[in-house]
């Protein structure tokens, strides 16, 4: 504020009866280049003051009146929190009064008779003293005035981080997990949602830093989670869409650890993708702990060209666990500084003896170690469970947004062409518009079966002309999906069309899902004799007993499928 | 005139750079307030008010101080402690004998007026 403060003139008020010792010390004050004012007792010491609001106050001790160590409690009082200095100017030698002249608020001496030297000095230095006093005032009151608007506004942001990212119902039959209260500001974010093939998505993340910065990432992260989630997108896709996210808005040095897991139920595999988190633990039937580390970087890092967003797929059987957390609990000390560490936690894996109790035993086990009085607020862990599903799962968000558009008679007709084949997955457009019909949402689900299973004949045996009959031992399964690669990436001819048509009656509804290719098509008999089969054949049979109705027309390449829904559902 | 030098003429030449023309005004600023201060301290023995006593003395011997005069501060500081402990018999002759002395250093101050 004022840049040269030091070299501001000083205003000095000296107060003194004896003329003498007042003359001689207010011209060695003007010789110094001061400001001087000047009182004759102890009451004129405090008016002026009070007016004048000099720097520094000289005060003789015994002045009629008002005696100095009155006027120095009276001038210190009105000064409040401001820093004047007083200095005492005396012959007293006895230590009583020099102490009577401390205790009265004093700061120094000045001894008669005056050394200008020391005078000097000692003016500069508690000059010096005041204005650091009066910066570390202001400094204060910004401080405390930008932290009092710091708490507010971390106040609101917590609420709208917490409306974003508990977007999520979770089944809790398969997914526990603990993130402590204070987990949010140190960056540690959880996300999870249902997808319309009713698996379990899942990711955990760590934001670099901590507070509110770290905490901000989060909300584009759950914003992009839920949405993509809710509306069919695969797990690759997803997390190339956070990573393009975070690494545009986030600064340098600014990016997530994390894990992203996707639970296919019916199946029993689970895909998992690491980025920067500590491993994984697959905790297996038989007590073996598998492992699975980060084999990529955090999201945030690379631009989309050079991100890989391909995970790893696993099978787990029913009643085998998955872990995942984030370096709180490895990290956490105890009281002597020790961390947790890995060996800690393998051991409790082998110390377990019922798996269901693991999650709880692990969190014990950190709280125990960290012990009580120390920090131990940024745990996140997650433990996820392969079991089958025993109810019907509702979509997300299912009982909300009723008050959009209400798309109610309608048709369309979409065709995937040859060089789409290989990089386009035409569900989640597709999905999409079936949500905007506010009676189909509930059925996404089971719409997005139908139409993936659907496509995925048209595409693989119409179209690419592969033999299901691959896939019939396990070994078969690989080469299939090698044939798969290498079909679509070679095809220069062919289409699926697919015709979604809705129409609506006073109970409901029905959606005709049409699914077209250009392949030579098959005989439905040689199909039916299939269908006890292992794995090929079971589409059709899944889609008819999904559909209220199912057709296959002309050589076999035209598939008709009816969806009926009601307004009770 | 006596030969014994009553003030410090180092003190009083600082003193004179620092006032510069004002030096002469201060010379007569002490006189004043010394004779002030003598006639003070003769009242309040007078009227036997040790605590007036005291008080006046140590101005004085501020002042004194301050220009220079030790064996002047030195008989203040005499007055003053016996004032503080209210011994005030006997204190006529030192009051006498620091106006004497007064006296002799108002002549060796003439030369810088």
């Amino acid at each position: 504020m004022h840049p040269s403060k030091d070299e501001r003139l000083i205003t000095v008020l000296v107060a003194d009866d004896t003329a003498t010792d007042r003359v001689i010390l207010e011209a060695i004050l003007r010789k110094q280049g001061h400001r001087v004012l000047s009182a004759q007792d102890g009451e004129q010491a405090v008016e002026c003051f009070r007016t004048e609001r000099p720097d520094i106050v000289l005060l003789d001790a015994l002045m009629p009146k008002l005696d100095g160590f009155d006027a120095a409690r009276q001038i210190k009082s009105i000064a409040g929190e401001e820093l004047v200095p007083i200095l005492f100017l005396t012959s007293l030698t006895d230590t009583d009064s020099l102490v009577q002249c401390l205790e009265a608020g004093g700061d120094d001496f000045l001894s008669k008779p005056y050394n200008p030297v020391i005078l000097q000095a000692k003016i500069r230095s508690f000059f010096r003293m005041r204005t650091m006093q009066r910066t570390m005032l202001e400094q204060r009151d910004q401080i405390a005035q930008h932290n009092e608007h710091f708490l507010q506004e971390q106040t609101v942001a917590k609420q709208v981080f917490d409306n974003i990212t508990s977007g999520g119902h979770v089944d809790a039959e398969h997914l526990r997990y603990y993130l402590s209260p204070l987990a949010v500001f140190n960056g540690d974010v959880m996300v999870a949602s249902t997808t319309p093939a009713g698996n379990l998505m899942v990711l955990l993340g760590d934001f670099t830093g901590h507070g509110l910065p770290a905490a901000i990432g989060a909300m584009p992260l759950a914003t992009t989670f839920y949405g993509m989630v809710d509306k069919g997108f695969a797990m690759s896709d997803i997390l190339a869409e956070i990573n393009g996210k975070l690494k545009s808005i986030l600064p340098v040095g600014l990016f997530c650890c994390a894990a992203m897991v996707e639970m296919n139920f019916r199946k029993n595999t689970v895909r998992i993708w690491n980025g920067g988190l500590p491993a994984a633990y697959v905790y297996r039937k038989d007590g073996r702990v598998e492992q699975i580390k980060s084999t990529h970087l955090p999201l945030g890092v690379l631009n989309n060209k050079k991100f890989k967003a391909d995970p790893a797929l696993i099978t787990m059987a029913h009643g085998e666990r998955l872990y995942l957390w984030s370096d709180g609990i490895h990290e956490a000390r105890d009281a002597e500084g020790e961390m947790f560490g890995e060996e800690r936690l393998l051991a409790a894996f082998a110390k377990n003896q019922k798996p269901p109790a693991l999650f709880d035993e692990l969190l014990q086990n950190v709280k125990t170690f960290v012990g009580h009085g120390q920090k131990s607020d940024d745990l996140s862990l997650i433990e996820l469970l392969m079991a089958p599903l025993s109810s019907a799962y509702v979509t997300p968000g299912a009982e909300q947004a009723t008050s959009q558009s209400q798309l109610a008679e309608w048709s369309l007709v979409f065709e995937v062409k040859p060089s789409s084949f290989a990089i386009f997955d035409p569900l989640p457009l597709l999905l999409s518009v079936l949500l905007e019909v506010p009676g189909l949402r509930n059925h996404s689900g089971t719409l997005y079966t139908i139409i993936s299973e659907l496509y995925t004949n048209a595409l693989e045996h119409g179209v690419l002309g592969l033999d299901s009959s691959i896939k019939d031992d396990p070994e078969g399964f690989e080469r299939y999906y090698q044939l798969r690669r290498e079909r679509t990436q070679a095809i220069k001819e062919g289409y699926v069309k697919i015709t979604l048509a809705h129409k609506t009656h006073t109970e409901g509804g029905s959606l005709a899902i049409t699914v077209a290719d250009s392949g030579r098509g098959f005989v439905p008999n040689e199909r039916t004799e299939q269908t006890g089969n292992e794995y090929s054949g079971r589409g059709l049979k899944l889609v008819e007993s999904l559909c209220d109705a199912l057709e296959v027309r002309g050589a076999g390449n035209v598939v008709a499928a009816t969806y009926c829904w009601h307004t009770d559902d | 005139m006596s030969d014994r030098q009553l003030i410090d003429h180092d003190t009083l030449s600082t003193l004179q750079e620092v006032m510069e023309d004002d030096f002469a005004r201060l010379i007569e600023t002490y006189l004043n307030d010394s004779e002030d201060r003598l006639s003070a301290m003769q009242k309040a023995l007078a009227s036997g008010d040790g605590e007036a006593l005291r008080r006046a003395a140590h101005s004085f011997k501020g002042s004194c101080s301050n220009i220079g005069a030790a064996t002047l501060v030195a008989q203040c500081q005499h007055i003053e402690s016996a004032a503080a402990n209210n011994r005030l018999t006997g204190l006529e002759t030192a009051l006498v004998s620091l106006q004497g002395e007064f006296s002799q250093v108002r002549h060796q101050l003439v030369v810088y007026q």
